[in-house]
């Protein structure tokens, strides 16, 4: 590896890089993930039924589904560090600003390629017609985003703390509620299939949360990891 | 002394005049005299908060523990007045809207608060180190004030609301009540973020007794 150009960007994406790895090599969280999401996503099928079409409840299910499987494994991420008992030298190659962003995007990847699969299989297992897709794509994306920007530093948190599986969802919760009520919203729109402006509102929201939630974690990040 | 002497002379005379006027709001009845008091006490648990994230903030930048301690009490008695503005806002809610509950934007907003609230002593229960649970619960107080603004403002605009919008305030930030109703109201609500306070400053000398008790 080049150790030339070591502007904080490069580092993220060092980061970033050996988390793809070791993901790569064990596979533990993409796996752990996409298979909470998946049985999560059979139990509801099963108790909904193929020929189901309220769109609300379709809606608030996807985003429940999204949000449990996220809660399972995207505080992984720190937690392994502290396990593997490599956060000081995590410390000592990069500065703070980069571990966040790398530990940023790769939760984000993570949380995408989970929705790639579990999209897909939400619309065959449920029978769900998506009338607006492109309304569908943005709150999606948009709703990921917020939930990573929120989620990561409240991973730092509990790899931190004494007990940490069941404290992520209960410090999660509360801060993702406005996000999580917003999203199902935005999705019933799309589901039904309303107009793009119709939904705009849900989305300057969505934005509104990504950026004051991702500034707000990015500035608090140091004291969490100077801990 | 002589504030807390004032103090409750002036929730004296808040407590007789809500009992004495008649109800303001005459459809309603008696019932509506509970307003000067379920607004003041959410408007306390919400200061309440704003206190304790303050108080965060000067933790994380100053690193003095007695800053943790007036967070900690903050939340804890911010906790305490979101209970109460529950159960008064229940009582309310049972009369005019016919259930408890409701799920309004205001009802969701303020149970939220309590969420958040207990989550804050969830994570300050499962960490020992002093220092370290110090500034972790400050991170997460201010963390969950950034989304304060989304609950408290945004949602019951998005959503429709059972809650009386033009009661106090219309959208034009005008005051609605008449006249001596608002000088109850504001006293009832200067009362009350006066008692706060006082619980306040007894919460944490009881916290720093505590704290150097355990130490010895």
């Amino acid at each position: 590896m080049e150790i030339k150009s070591s502007s904080w960007m490069s580092k993220a994406y060092w980061v970033f890089q050996k988390d793809i790895k070791s993901e790569l090599r064990t596979r533990y969280g993409l796996n752990a993930l996409v298979m909470f999401a998946v049985i999560t996503l059979t139990a509801v099928s099963f108790a909904v039924g193929q020929f189901f079409s309220g769109t609300k409840i379709l809606a608030s299910l996807f985003w429940i589904v999204v949000f449990f499987s996220a809660m399972s494994g995207l505080a992984q991420v720190f937690i392994k560090e502290e396990e593997t008992k490599t956060v000081n030298l995590l410390k000592l190659v990069a500065s703070n600003e980069s571990i966040f962003l790398g530990k940023f995007f790769f939760n984000l990847i993570l949380l995408f390629i989970l929705e790639v699969i579990i999209i897909p299989l939400f619309l065959i297992l449920l029978n769900v017609q998506i009338s607006n897709f492109s309304l569908f794509l943005c709150i999606v994306i948009l709703g990921t985003i917020g939930l990573v920007c929120a989620t990561t530093i409240i991973a730092a948190i509990v790899s931190k703390a004494r007990v940490k599986g069941a404290l992520f969802a209960v410090l999660s919760f509360p801060i993702l509620l406005p996000l999580l009520i917003t999203v199902i919203q935005g999705t019933n729109l799309a589901l039904e299939g309303s107009e793009f402006s119709q939904g705009w509102s849900e989305l300057k929201f969505l934005i509104s949360y990504c950026v004051v939630m991702g500034v707000g974690s990015f500035l608090l990040f140091d004291f969490v990891w100077r801990e | 002394m002589i504030w807390k002497i004032l103090t409750g002379f002036l929730l004296s005379v808040v407590i007789i005049a809500v009992f004495l006027m008649p109800p303001p709001q005459k459809e309603l009845g008696d019932v509506s005299r509970i307003f000067f008091f379920h607004v003041p006490v959410a408007w306390v648990a919400v200061l309440a908060f704003f206190v304790s994230m303050v108080n965060s903030i000067f933790l994380l930048r100053k690193r003095e523990m007695r800053y943790d301690i007036q967070a900690a009490s903050a939340a804890r008695l911010g906790f305490l007045f979101c209970i109460l503005a529950m159960i008064t806002g229940m009582i309310f809610a049972k009369n005019t809207w016919g259930s408890f509950w409701n799920w309004d934007p205001k009802e969701t907003s303020i149970f939220i608060l309590v969420l958040i609230y207990g989550a804050y002593f969830a994570l300050r229960s499962a960490v020992e180190i002093q220092e370290r649970k110090a500034s972790l619960s400050a991170v997460y107080s201010i963390l969950a004030f950034l989304t304060v603004p989304f609950l408290v403002f945004v949602i019951p605009r998005v959503y429709q609301s059972l809650h009386p919008v033009q009661s106090v305030v219309d959208t034009k930030l005008k005051f609605q009540l008449p006249l001596p109703y608002l000088f109850v109201f504001l006293g009832s609500i200067l009362g009350f973020s006066l008692i706060f306070i006082w619980l306040h400053k007894l919460e944490i000398i009881l916290c720093t007794f505590n704290r150097e008790r355990e130490k010895e």
